[in-house]
């Protein structure tokens, strides 16, 4: 466990501040998301909170928004403490927040979307609709007050969140993650806008995980890690690679593998793998083209949404490739094309999958660790023998994983979510290592896994790869993806942008290609 | 250095199609006539052409629109609840207890205390629909199949009670009083006159008119009058917004302050009483028996179907309960030969809609529309009547195939049905 | 794991519930509820009662068991009752018009009933695969439709044959019928045994084969079984055509076992009872099986109310009791079970997973 480290910069003292957090910490089952966090925030501010996926910076917002209240800690708004106990004491506070994921109704106009909940302070008439317009105004929402809201692109539906959030009298604006859907026009037209209010008086806080739109329009940034405040900084005057630093930290065992067990046998082999994408003209996956030899982690760095989900999806025939193949040689040599087949022929064919949304993609949550152990095997021993199950088979097989692969469990008859996440995840890392296969995709193996699991999985890993095992790995964690990687390909917008070398490239760099920056060695602007 | 991250739009959201769907401007009212004015005229030229003219008799209309009173009513019940989210296969059972309340009231306190006691034990039901579905979580199809055999069970319980020793059958109750009927007189003459002068086009809409101002009961009007009422509450209103919002994002609406649960309560309560209104139209109306085992026939189920045919919309759900009305009313006025006439009346439509479609180049549509015209005039060719026993079912079978051709323009409310708990995300 | 609390208490507690609901009712109605209550199960030894009981609980296991089979893939297959009467009514005009050695003669009419069953469920599992019209909604409308059906069928124009105020389908000659098995005053459907094996096979398909093993997991996470390789589309299919080849057995019992022809006055609602027989159950042949005879207890028994000028609906009335509050205590007790274990997990573990900063597994 991290304690929090001195901040980089004192917090120049302008009044009083519009939020403090002091000493937040909030637990679930199984994790702690939030350790002691203390956070200022000055009035009139950008106030920009970093950190990796999952290091607890939705957590916290949803504390200071009350969705959820803390175990421990208190929040002062403008120098009062304060309980909040739901959104609504939030709103009276003064705070409002954009939620990443829209908390918006398809179905309801713009108008309504806006009024809901609010009718009390114009109406939902004349009144209501005056006051829209000056807000529509003062955000460049340029929609009709009775357009339905499924015809509203994405950053006219993010300027409705903020109006709603503006029609509440909201002072503090919460704005989490809200370039993550936005094109980059549409996130220089955000910016102006939170410029504009800035200068009005308003205060922000902006959750991002993106340095450079950090620095672009943050007045202050405190970096998030592990669930816990390591400190604050002034974004004008850090540099990039303090920052990855703070954010990445150095503490954290490292997954390094040096001596390199690449073969030359080619396992899978994807050439010119497209996708198209749902209601766009751009592909999701783009020309997409690489090898995974036998003994190689080849890792995929990309910042999210840049099309790996999909990827990894049409890997597994969960999306039908709209070109391209997907070719897999088995230990004999022998290539297999599997562009048509199934996903559960893929399966068969040697092919391990760790889905990146477990709880989604990889368990059946109430069912007891053994059935779960069937799941993906259905076909294969131990698990069955023609269409029938050995239920023994299977049992002493999921023992033996709970065994060998440390999954902490008072037995194999629990459903699967009574296990924390750690365990649940090194029972799928278990169960998709037993196949015999030949091709691990490994997405955010460790992703809200706790720091234990972290390393057994890791290792898990590594020995699978030293015997031969080609795996193909996509993480959000730079050191993971650094210290696990044969090979590094860099995926921006649906395509392979860039490769690195892990043995001599550093977070930052990697970073700075992720993003396509182009005062990078590693990236190639495109 | 400026912002270089281009992150793709979250495939998740729904929101991430830039295309921009041009939605028709017509207003709903004028569709809603323009839809009228189509059905109006396909009838009259079936009528003209095929010399049925109980097609557009008044003795039809009148005998349809007491046919689609009960429908309507469910159909309105029906969108109360699904637009709070609540899915409500329950109503047939709630209309069965609403049958019941109303011969009770109306035998010992007259007609207007049998609506009142109808409205009450509907919203009975309605309220332990949202018992079990809100604050339980029970799934709401299973509710609704409990509620539908605890209505029945009730009901026919409390007509044993009750109705046996009156009327000396436990199916059956005595003869209870039925609402006044009113009738435009003026009016109703002026068309009846313009019916008999066998003028195409003229005589057939004075017909319909004839039937529709004719002999009308309170409980009619109020029907229809609670259409546009339903409107207003439910799209001008801070309490529809709010219980709408409830059917479309809970969560969110919660996170606006909007107590959920209790609209989904009063949703289901409303609900209900819709219901058991629609029950009481089966009972209060002249030309109706008064209560009896087994009455309402699924009427709650039609209902349901026709709010579903009406797109969750007011005007919609009116307009799916006419046609079934209108399907049921014809049988019964003017048997197998109307049925068939209509049929008829099914091709010329297709035909005018294949037009429509070679217009906007939509090939396939316009040549599964031939195809389909084919069929349907092979039917009406190659038969004089229909066999009387499928005839009932018409309306079930315009119900499925328009869900399987235009299950997927549908829009029901998105949350609906799904199971919501506070604090769960 | 699941405790025995999570499997016997909560259709306990629903009975224990019903039965007091029901007492109240019968209090206010003037009534002795321990008279009534008394008398039902007097009634349950005086003539052949206990066999008719055995007898209507074979047809409400079968219908339980369609229904469960949609379940176990969050199929409401609300259609059972459609899907049966149409099989009973195809299969009787097969079974009469017929002529063929015994045994062999059963045996047809059965797949006929099977295959007529599985035929009217794959119109609406068609529909929502191809077309996405719900489940729900089309069988309801099926269910209605299948009423015409039968009646045009056995219009003497068709089928149909014209028996005093009866009219029916043709009967079937002995060759086609399965024997009872004499049981004290009463005779007990020799087709016990066959529900008997379609339960034991229920059982076995859906523990101990592969296709099983993923019907419940697309029942438990479409998501998660596409990736683990099962097709959602095609399970939907032939869960919802199995579903209704059971259905196409239900009305078998007393078609081949006690009426021999089928007509419009034949039995209605079978496929309800078997929503609620199949709740009741949990979708367990053994639970399915127990709900079927205490549905058919409360029917048979009710009868005999009569006698103590008790109206028998308010057996009914117990019933959809029993429905409402079985799926509400399921509910609460599950909630109340996963909270129990995640604590028990926690325990077991000791404080030292708490203790660890995950973040973002939440």
């Amino acid at each position: 466990m991290s304690t929090a480290e001195a901040p980089a910069e004192a917090v120049p003292d302008r009044g009083v501040p519009a939020v403090q957090l002091t000493g937040i910490t909030k637990r679930f089952p199984g994790v702690v998301a939030n350790s002691d966090v203390n956070l200022t925030v000055a009035a009139g501010e950008v106030h920009a909170i970093c950190g990796e996926n999952g290091a607890g910076k939705s957590t916290l917002m949803k504390i200071l928004y009350g969705m959820q209240p803390p175990d421990e800690g208190t929040i002062a708004i403008n120098g009062d403490e304060v309980k909040l106990r739901n959104p609504q004491d939030a709103i009276r506070a003064g705070i409002g927040m954009v939620h990443q994921h829209f908390m918006l109704a398809d179905n309801l106009t713009v108008g309504e979307n806006v009024f809901l909940g609010a009718e009390a302070l114009h109406g939902i008439g004349r009144a209501a609709r005056a006051r829209l317009a000056e807000l529509a105004e003062r955000t460049g929402l340029r929609a009709e007050p009775d357009t339905l809201l499924e015809e509203l692109g994405v950053a006219d539906r993010q300027r409705v969140e903020i109006v709603k959030v503006l029609y509440r009298g909201a002072k503090i604006i919460i704005l989490d993650e809200p370039t993550a859907v936005l094109v980059p026009q549409e996130v220089d037209a955000l910016f102006a806008t939170v410029r504009e209010m800035k200068a009005d008086g308003y205060t922000f806080l902006f959750i991002s995980h993106k340095l450079d739109e950090v620095r672009a329009i943050a007045d202050t940034v405190t970096v998030i890690r592990r669930g816990t405040t390591v400190g604050t900084a002034d974004p004008k005057t850090i540099t990039s690679r303090q920052l990855a630093e703070m954010m990445v930290g150095s503490e954290l065992p490292s997954p390094e593998t040096r001596e390199s067990t690449v073969t030359d046998r080619a396992v899978l082999r994807l050439t010119g793998l497209t996708l198209g994408a749902e209601g766009s003209d751009r592909n999701a996956l783009d020309d997409v083209s690489f090898t995974v030899r036998a003994g190689e982690v080849l890792g995929i760095a990309g910042v999210e949404g840049n099309g790996q989900t999909e990827l990894v999806e049409t890997i597994m025939g969960m999306r039908k490739a709209s070109g391209g193949t997907i070719e897999l040689v088995d230990a004999e040599g022998k290539a297999r094309d599997l562009t048509k087949a199934g996903t559960l022929a893929r399966r068969e064919a040697g092919i391990g999958y760790i889905a990146e949304d477990r709880t989604r993609h990889s368990l059946l949550l109430t069912q007891p660790l053994w059935v779960n152990r069937m799941l993906g095997y259905q076909t294969r021993e131990p698990v069955s023998k023609g269409q029938l199950l050995d239920i023994a088979g299977t049992r002493s097989d999921t023992e033996r994983i709970v065994r060998e692969y440390d999954v902490r469990t008072p037995g194999i008859d629990v459903p699967a979510a009574a296990l924390s996440g750690g365990n649940q995840q090194k029972l799928i890392v278990g169960r998709e290592l037993s196949g015999n296969p030949v091709l691990l995709i490994a997405s955010h193996p460790t992703r809200g896994v706790d720091v234990g699991a972290q390393a057994l999985i890791w290792e898990n890993i590594r020995q699978a790869r030293a015997a031969g095992l080609a795996v193909l790995l996509i993480s959000a964690d730079l050191d993971e993806l650094i210290g696990l990687s044969d090979t590094i390909r860099v995926m921006l917008r649906g395509r392979l942008v860039s490769e690195a070398d892990p043995a001599t490239v550093t977070p930052q760099e990697l970073g700075s290609a992720m993003t396509g920056a182009e005062d990078d060695t590693a990236g190639d602007k495109e | 250095m400026a912002v270089t991250d281009i992150s793709r739009p979250d495939p998740g959201s729904s929101g991430t199609m830039p295309v921009h769907r041009k939605r028709s401007r017509v207003p709903g009212w004028l569709r809603g006539v323009i839809w009228a004015v189509i059905a109006i005229a396909v009838v009259s030229t079936a009528s003209y052409s095929t010399g049925v003219s109980a097609l557009t008799s008044s003795n039809t209309a009148s005998t349809a629109l007491r046919l689609a009173l009960p429908i309507l009513l469910c159909a309105l019940g029906g969108l109360w609840a699904e637009r709070a989210g609540v899915v409500n296969i329950g109503l047939e059972g709630m209309m069965i207890l609403g049958t019941w309340g109303a011969a009770w009231g109306s035998y010992y306190g007259g007609v207007w205390v049998g609506l009142l006691a109808a409205i009450v034990f509907g919203a009975l039901g309605g309220l332990l629909h949202a018992v079990a579905t809100v604050t339980f979580n029970v799934n709401h199809i299973v509710s609704g199949v409990a509620i539908n055999l605890l209505g029945l069970g009730v009901t026919k319980y409390l007509a044993n009670l009750i109705f046996e020793p009156l009327s000396g059958n436990p199916r059956q109750s005595p003869v209870v009083p039925k609402f006044d009927t009113y009738s435009a007189s003026f009016l109703s003459d002026w068309l009846g006159d313009l019916e008999k002068e066998q003028r195409v086009g003229i005589s057939d809409v004075a017909g319909i008119l004839r039937g529709l101002v004719t002999e009308v009961a309170p409980l009619t009007m109020i029907a229809i009058i609670l259409v546009p009422v339903s409107f207003w509450v439910l799209w001008r209103t801070r309490f529809g917004l709010r219980l709408r919002s409830c059917g479309e994002n809970p969560v969110a609406a919660e996170s606006l302050g909007v107590n959920v649960y209790r609209h989904k309560y009063v949703a289901m309560l409303i609900s209900g009483g819709f219901a058991g209104m629609g029950g009481a139209s089966l009972v209060l109306l002249r030309g109706g028996a008064d209560y009896l085992e087994n009455q309402t026939n699924g009427r709650g189920y039609i209902g349901l179907a026709a709010m579903i045919f009406g797109n969750w919309r007011p005007g919609g759900l009116l307009g799916g309960a006419a046609l079934f009305g209108y399907a049921d009313g014809l049988q019964l006025a003017g048997g197998g030969e109307a049925v068939l006439a209509l049929l008829y009346g099914a091709v010329i439509l297709v035909a005018v809609i294949v037009v429509v479609q070679l217009f906007r180049r939509q090939w396939i549509a316009a040549g599964l529309g031939v195809l389909g015209a084919g069929i349907l005039y092979l039917i009406y060719w190659s038969n004089d009547t229909l066999p009387s026993d499928l005839i009932p079912y018409t309306a079930h079978f315009v119900t499925l195939i328009v869900l399987a051709v235009a299950s997927q323009r549908l829009r029901p409310p998105k949350a609906d049905g799904q199971p919501y708990r506070r604090g769960e995300d | 794991m699941t405790s025995w609390r999570t499997k016997v208490l909560p259709p306990l507690l629903a009975i224990v519930f019903a039965v007091l609901l029901s007492a109240i009712a019968l209090i206010i109605s003037g009534a002795d509820p321990l008279e009534a209550y008394g008398t039902m199960i007097g009634q349950m030894f005086k003539g052949s009662t206990a066999v008719d009981t055995v007898n209507l609980a074979t047809v409400y296991y079968l219908s339980g068991l369609a229904v469960a089979i949609g379940f176990q893939m969050n199929l409401f297959n609300i259609g059972v009752e459609g899907q049966y009467r149409f099989a009973a009514v195809i299969a009787a005009i097969a079974g009469g018009a017929l002529q063929l050695p015994p045994v062999l003669h059963t045996l047809v009419i059965l797949i006929v009933a099977v295959v007529a069953g599985a035929a009217y469920a794959a119109i609406p599992a068609i529909l929502k695969v191809t077309r996405g019209v719900s489940e729900v909604i089309a069988t309801i409308m099926l269910n209605s439709i299948v009423g015409g059906i039968i009646a045009f069928l056995i219009n003497a124009d068709q089928f149909g044959v014209q028996r005093g105020n009866n009219i029916g389908t043709r009967e079937i000659t002995p060759s086609g019928r399965i024997p009872g098995i004499p049981l004290g005053s009463g005779t007990l459907f020799g087709f016990v045994v066959i529900a008997a094996i379609i339960g034991a096979a229920y059982w076995f398909m859906l523990n101990r084969t592969r296709f099983g093993f993923e019907l419940k997991a697309s029942g438990e996470s479409t998501t998660a079984a596409a990736a683990g390789g099962v097709n959602a589309k095609k399970m939907t299919l032939i869960a919802m055509v199995l579903s209704g080849g059971v259905a196409g057995l239900v009305a078998m019992p007393e078609l081949l076992g006690r009426d021999y022809t089928y007509g419009i006055t034949s039995t209605q609602m079978y496929g309800f009872t078997g929503i609620a027989v199949a709740l009741l159950g949990r979708n367990h042949p053994g639970g399915i099986a127990l709900g079927a005879l205490l549905w058919a207890f409360l029917d048979t028994s009710a009868v005999s109310l009569e006698q103590i000028n008790v109206s028998k609906e308010i057996a009914t009335i117990m019933q959809g009791i029993i429905v409402l509050s079985v799926v509400v205590a399921y509910e609460v007790v599950r909630r109340a079970d996963l909270a129990a274990e995640q604590r028990r997990v926690g325990r077991a573990l000791g404080a030292k997973s708490s203790s660890v900063a995950g973040g973002g597994a939440v």
